[in-house]
């Protein structure tokens, strides 16, 4: 099979510049690939790898067309993209909170889809344990889209459009949810960002240089915040209670999926990455801007039983200390992982 | 590729003339289940109540559950374990009470070992199909994963609306339901042949979902979906609630 691939590409890769010689120069359009395809060079090894469901052009463009259907939502109101939007690094804009089927709301922020090959776990709490079964908790959720996964499946099955689509994909039909599944994650393992400015300076390329506030600020950020915000992916995938509040009455965070007392009030890290564009921040969306999220961590944190053992290591006020020099050199770095190239892609727009 | 399908057909050939004079052809195994309440056969929605071992009344609306990875085992202690064998079975389709293990390697066999659930793998290996569709009720969406039995119903000494809802699942310590199972073949041996296929005829007891190493009291534990309180019931059901009945020759 794979030998088979291999072959494949090899005969485009010879076709490709023989078709392409025979036209002018100015109607040659760089050749499509799926985005996402290739693991960044400065990105660690993916934890759903590419070749576990193979990219191609055709089941990633399905994806794409699943993901901004609001037909999977009980009332046909909202998609996947209504509160993921590409502008804002696949977030929602101005929103605390998820917005759902008939106006209501969810109790979470809804965050960032981005590098999310990289994940073992998702949502806020770790619920969700892989990638392609992950839309089941959206999909079925009453606060957000209060559908069946076989109503889904019969307004598919429904449309001839879909029916041809999915079986020149698969091969076979009915649509099911399998492949339901693995088309929409075509889709979300497509949202790769590795291009923004500090990619560029990680990776050492053209269009990498940092000033001299946002070389300070990543200093602050490795030495103060890398013990959460670790690495590449600028998250360590843990849970942790960042001292928002002294009880977790309305969400228990992490101890809602394993039941542990110690787990109450933590919630995933999230990666740092667009996090420019990614406002409101925290689970609950409480904070409108990096500045505050800063002044949170430097002075605004509050005490409770499973608060993070990091933020307790300077003094007597848990938190991070942070001078106001070191805040805003901070916020400079911030914006230099904001991927323009990503928020941009037309291949990942709604069409 | 010229290369690669010569080489194939070699192997092919020399495959077939080793499998003809050495190994005997494969045959298949038949599991059958059925479900009772103590001594009664298991009616959904029965008029009357059943009673479990500490009093109390119930009625049954729904009861599937998961039976995977069987593994079969010869006297000698070699074992041969099927692939691909997940199979949901619900008490409403009789369909699905019947069951074959194909490909089985011919032999004498005096050990049956199972899971009661699905193995923590499959639980995080994304979309899947047939008996493991989450299109077939059994995978929770919020906390992804199998619910491995389901049982609902009712009961009077159930509080609030007298409902009973025992989804087991989970995989993750310390709450792990998952249970591997080898009930006794009671001395048969099971006599897998190319062209003669045994039946293994397994009854599961839904009250011994309730009793065994914790008594379940109804006004207390009524609803679950995984957590602590389904490990006392996935141990419960460890205890004895999948026993083999019978085995057919044929």
């Amino acid at each position: 099979m794979f030998r088979n691939r291999l072959v494949w590409l090899a005969l485009v890769g010879l076709a490709g510049p023989l078709l392409a010689a025979c036209t002018p120069d100015a109607d040659v359009a760089p050749a499509w690939e799926v985005p996402g395809a290739t693991v960044p060079v400065n990105f660690p090894a993916p934890v759903y790898p590419v070749d576990q469901n193979p990219p191609t052009r055709e089941a990633f463009e399905l994806g794409r067309t699943l993901f901004y259907d609001p037909r999977l939502s009980r009332t046909g109101d909202i998609s996947c993209g209504s509160c993921h939007q590409q502008f804002v690094a696949f977030a929602h804009q101005d929103h605390r909170l998820s917005h759902g089927v008939d106006n209501r709301l969810s109790t979470r922020n809804a965050p960032a889809l981005q590098n999310l090959r990289w994940r073992r776990e998702l949502l806020w709490d770790g619920g969700a344990k892989h990638l392609e079964t992950m839309p089941l908790a959206p999909i079925t959720n009453p606060v957000e889209m209060d559908e069946t996964l076989d109503g889904v499946l019969a307004k598919l099955n429904a449309d001839p459009t879909y029916q041809r689509r999915f079986e020149q994909v698969f091969g076979r039909k009915p649509i099911d949810s399998q492949q339901l599944l693995k088309a929409l994650a075509q889709f979300t393992a497509a949202l790769t960002s590795s291009n923004s400015r500090y990619d560029k300076h990680a990776r050492r390329e053209a269009g990498g240089e940092l000033s001299a506030a946002e070389l300070r600020g990543l200093a602050v950020l490795r030495q103060k915040c890398a013990s959460c915000h670790a690495g590449e992916l600028f998250t360590d995938e843990s849970y942790r209670n960042n001292g928002l509040d002294a009880a977790f009455a309305a969400d228990s965070g992490r101890a809602g999926i394993t039941g542990r007392p110690q787990d109450v009030g933590r919630f995933k890290v999230p990666s740092l990455r667009n996090v420019a564009l990614t406002a409101p921040y925290m689970h609950d969306g409480r904070f409108r801007n990096l500045r505050e999220v800063l002044d949170h961590y430097a002075g605004g944190m509050v005490e409770s039983a499973t608060l993070d053992a990091q933020l307790r290591q300077s003094g007597s006020q848990p938190g991070i200390a942070l001078t106001e020099a070191e805040k805003t050199d901070l916020l400079a770095f911030l914006a230099t992982l904001t991927d323009e190239a990503f928020v941009r892609d037309p291949r990942l727009a709604e069409q | 590729m010229s290369f690669t399908l010569s080489a194939a057909a070699l192997t092919a050939c020399s495959d077939d003339k080793d499998a003809t004079s050495a190994t005997p052809a494969p045959g298949t195994l038949d599991i059958e289940v059925s479900h009772v309440v103590g001594s009664a056969p298991l009616t959904l929605n029965s008029s009357t109540f059943y009673t479990t071992a500490s009093g109390q009344q119930f009625k049954v609306s729904t009861f599937n559950y998961y039976l995977s990875n069987f593994k079969l085992k010869k006297a000698d202690g070699t074992e041969y374990a099927a692939p691909e064998s997940y199979f949901l079975i619900r008490e409403s389709d009789p369909a699905t009470k019947a069951f074959t293990l194909k490909d089985v390697p011919a032999g004498d066999y005096t050990s049956l070992t199972f899971t009661l659930g699905v193995d923590s793998v499959r639980n995080v290996s994304g979309a899947q199909t047939g008996a493991l569709d989450p299109s077939n009720g059994m995978f929770w969406t919020w906390n992804s994963g199998y619910i491995y039995t389901k049982l609902e119903g009712s009961s009077p000494q159930a509080g609030g609306n007298q409902q009973l809802v025992f989804h087991i699942g989970g995989f993750k310590k310390p709450n792990n339901t998952i249970r591997t199972l080898s009930p006794s073949l009671n001395g048969a041996v099971v006599q897998v042949r190319n062209g003669r296929t045994p039946t293994v005829h397994l009854q599961a007891d839904v009250l011994k979902m309730f009793t065994g190493v914790t008594t379940i009291d109804f006004a207390k534990l009524s609803n679950t979906m995984g957590g602590p309180s389904s490990v006392l019931v996935a141990d419960n059901q460890a205890a004895g609630m999948l026993r083999v009945d019978h085995v057919h020759g044929n």
